[in-house]
């Protein structure tokens, strides 16, 4: 912002960012529904490997991606904010699935209507549950978003 | 082909007809659950009960009023100990408590949320969406 | 030459040089740092047996110190934890490897089903019940609705009933696939969740093609189902029964005769019919215990019992019979949907019951009376007498009933689902203790919870 833009930096720049978007790991989070049909986007017919995301890593520590799938409760909402506190910057969100966008069909006690009062969402995909296409369309969106610095981390 | 029974039981008496209702051939318990009769009757909770015998092929649904003053009621842990979430559960969710029960503690709620969530009086927690273009009332 | 000789053999055996010359006094053993090279005279045969191994001291088991508590550690496997069964918690304690008490908290995915379902009339509470097992959604939808119509007094159609059986029994093989796929890949056979999820994809698809969803379809209703079968159906469903069961070989290939799997499967984690009935605990975990009790035979719903199918049963009670048992079903579940698509009826595949189903679409250009019926059926709802009815139906879990109390109006009074996991987890506690961790994963895998039917 003070650094004029030469081009050295902005290559630099767009070099970090392609290279950030080339092999996002995802962090196990399947709460329901939806977690299934993550697992069957990381399975042999829609495949995330080809974007070299099919290492689920169970360690929040090594993941940079956190896809929320499934409805988040009122007992489940601290657990993930630490998991996303503990995940290490640059780090992204995708709110999968209607009830972790906005509360979904549930509109009761039990639930947090919309992950976005806990962590910031960067894509939210809707469906219930959003089949595979839906789920991979949404993070290519977030490559391209990330691409074009839209996403400034 | 199984054959369904409903029977009536007074709360004092209900640990004992269900022993004795154990040791007649019913070995599982499949459910217990409660009902919130609000205003609807005197008598605010009902204990339901469905019991199954493998050996006989036949189900039995045991009814049983809670009393109103203390909402107590005895466990069945120690005649079936697959009661022990159930009861769990209806303490959780309509605040009866079961005398004998070794661990009567919230099961699906927060441990620090006050109020019973399936009781009648208990709202729905429903928060009013406005949409986009409609005049805001 | 002869005195020379003694004379020189005297000296040789005089001399001190000699290390091993132990009965000459020279060098003796136990002078030595390495101990004896011989055994010594004095021993028992006890100790004979000690040093030559025949027998071996434990000083763990056979010591008398007693174990304080303050060996004990308690581990928290967490509620976001790799081996995918969803958010379930469980507090170890441990004493060395072994583990003494477990704790199961569960609660993290309640989403107060059961007071959502009060307020949604009787044909929209499938949209609320299917997500709550997510696995089988046909079931789920298939008990409500059996409730429903014991309340009502009314009886589906032949061909809805049929339809049913093909559905739900093609959604009991995508849920043992999807369970044998996470055990295998719990346990360390990978290529398991990648053939399981793969043969799903076939049946997906045809799923796909009738209700529109891959899952939560809502397409059994109180009254029939939402549609018919699409043209074509036949030649899908003989597609899925020629390609599964060259797909089931190949898994028995991989897993049945292998020695890790074996040993890593067998013996462990035992439960006994005796507990199973303490417990309240149904289905293949039962049946893996060698009780013979399936409510497709016993209780028969929607029509089951016009099909020829055998219910296996499997007596060693570990989780290599759990498993097994699933594999057995699948090819079971297989006959009954090839004789389900043989002998399709025709006919309505909902009930002509004005009050109840809404009339065509066609017919609402025609006629204000089923203008009105529609209207009211889907603002208000049909109305159902006073009562209360239960019914249970056999899902790939257990026993999964509903229970409804209804008082006179178009929603129901109160809705309780009795969910097999729910049951199901008060065995961890049972199969877990004074066993190795290692075990741990493997006897929850076989267990089978699906934390959406246990916190509803």
């Amino acid at each position: 912002m003070f650094a004029p833009d030469n081009i050295f930096t902005t290559t630099l720049d767009k070099a970090a960012r392609w290279s950030r978007t080339q092999s996002m790991w995802p962090v196990t989070f399947g709460l329901a529904c939806c977690a299934i049909e993550m697992m069957a986007a990381g399975s042999s017919k829609y495949d995330l490997a080809r974007y070299g995301m099919e290492v689920f890593r169970a360690s929040p520590r090594q993941a940079d991606l956190m896809i929320v799938a499934g409805r988040v409760s009122q007992k489940m909402a601290p657990v993930l904010r630490q998991v996303y506190d503990q995940m290490a910057e640059p780090k992204w969100v995708i709110a999968m699935g209607a009830c972790s966008s906005s509360g979904g069909m549930f509109n009761n006690y039990a639930l947090v209507q919309g992950v976005d009062q806990i962590v910031p969402v960067d894509i939210y995909v809707p469906g219930c549950p959003p089949g595979p296409q839906s789920l991979m369309h949404g993070i290519l969106t977030l490559h391209k978003k990330i691409m074009e610095g839209e996403i400034n981390r | 082909m199984i054959e369904e029974e409903v029977v009536n039981i007074r709360s004092e008496d209900l640990h004992k007809k269900i022993s004795e209702i154990k040791n007649a051939g019913y070995e599982m318990l499949v459910d217990l659950t409660v009902v919130d009769w609000y205003r609807k009757r005197d008598n605010r909770f009902e204990l339901v009960v469905n019991l199954l015998s493998l050996s006989k092929k036949k189900r039995i649904r045991i009814f049983s009023d809670i009393p109103n003053e203390n909402l107590e009621c005895k466990s069945l842990t120690d005649i079936y100990p697959g009661a022990n979430f159930y009861e769990r559960e209806a303490f959780d969710m309509y605040g009866i408590i079961f005398l004998g029960h070794p661990d009567l503690t919230r099961i699906l709620m927060p441990d620090d949320w006050i109020g019973h969530p399936l009781r009648k009086d208990f709202g729905l927690g429903k928060i009013p969406v406005q949409f986009k273009n409609a005049p805001k009332v | 030459m002869d005195d020379k000789e003694k004379k020189q053999k005297e000296n040789i055996q005089d001399s001190e040089y000699w290390a091993t010359n132990a009965e000459q006094g020279g060098w003796s053993l136990s002078s030595t740092d390495e101990g004896s090279q011989e055994m010594e005279k004095e021993e028992t045969p006890e100790e004979l047996d000690i040093q030559m191994g025949k027998e071996i001291i434990d000083d763990y088991i056979d010591s008398e110190t007693p174990s304080s508590e303050d060996e004990r550690m308690i581990v928290n496997m967490g509620p976001q934890h790799p081996s995918t069964h969803g958010v379930l918690r469980l507090q170890v304690e441990l004493e060395g490897e072994i583990v003494r008490r477990v704790k199961p908290v569960i609660g993290y995915l309640h989403t107060g089903m059961e007071k959502t379902g009060e307020s949604l009339t009787y044909s929209q509470g499938c949209t609320n019940t299917t997500r709550m097992d997510y696995l089988s959604p046909f079931f789920n939808e298939l008990v409500f609705s059996l409730t429903t119509e014991k309340l009502l007094d009314i009886e589906v159609p032949e061909r809805a009933k049929q339809i049913r059986i093909l559905m739900t029994e093609l959604n009991r093989i995508t849920s043992h696939l999807v369970a044998l796929a996470t055990g295998g890949m719990d346990i360390g056979a990978i290529s398991m969740m990648v053939f399981g999820f793969r043969e799903r994809e076939l049946i997906l698809n045809f799923f796909e093609k009738t209700t529109g969803l891959r899952m939560n379809h809502n397409y059994i209703r109180p009254g029939g189902i939402a549609a018919d079968l699409p043209d074509g159906w036949e030649r899908d469903v003989r597609e899925i029964l020629e390609e599964i069961p060259k797909k089931l070989k190949d898994y028995d290939q991989m897993l049945l005769d292998n020695p890790i799997w074996n040993g890593r499967l067998r013996n462990v984690g035992i439960l006994t019919t005796q507990e199973c009935f303490a417990l309240g605990i149904t289905g293949p975990s039962l049946r893996a215990s060698g009780y013979d009790w399936d409510l497709r035979k016993v209780q028969p719903y929607s029509g089951i019992e016009k099909f020829e199918f055998n219910v296996p049963i499997l007596n060693e009670s570990d989780v290599f019979s759990r498993w097994r048992i699933k594999v057995l079903e699948i090819q079971e579940s297989l006959k009954i949907v090839r004789q389900a698509m043989e002998t399709m009826p025709k006919g309505d595949y909902r009930i002509d019951d004005k009050k109840v189903t809404p009339p065509p679409r066609k017919r609402l250009d025609e006629s204000m009376e089923a203008l009105i019926h529609h209207f009211k059926l889907f603002t208000e709802g049909f109305k159902v007498k006073e009562g209360e009815a239960y019914v249970a139906v056999e899902s790939p879990r257990g026993e999964l009933g509903c229970y409804i109390v209804s008082d006179g109006s178009s929603k129901p009074y109160k809705m309780h689902i009795r969910g097999p996991s729910f049951c199901n987890l008060q065995a961890l506690p049972v199969i877990m203790s004074d066993s190795p961790i290692a075990d741990a994963v493997a006897s929850i895998a076989s267990l089978d919870p699906v934390i959406g039917d246990v916190d509803r």
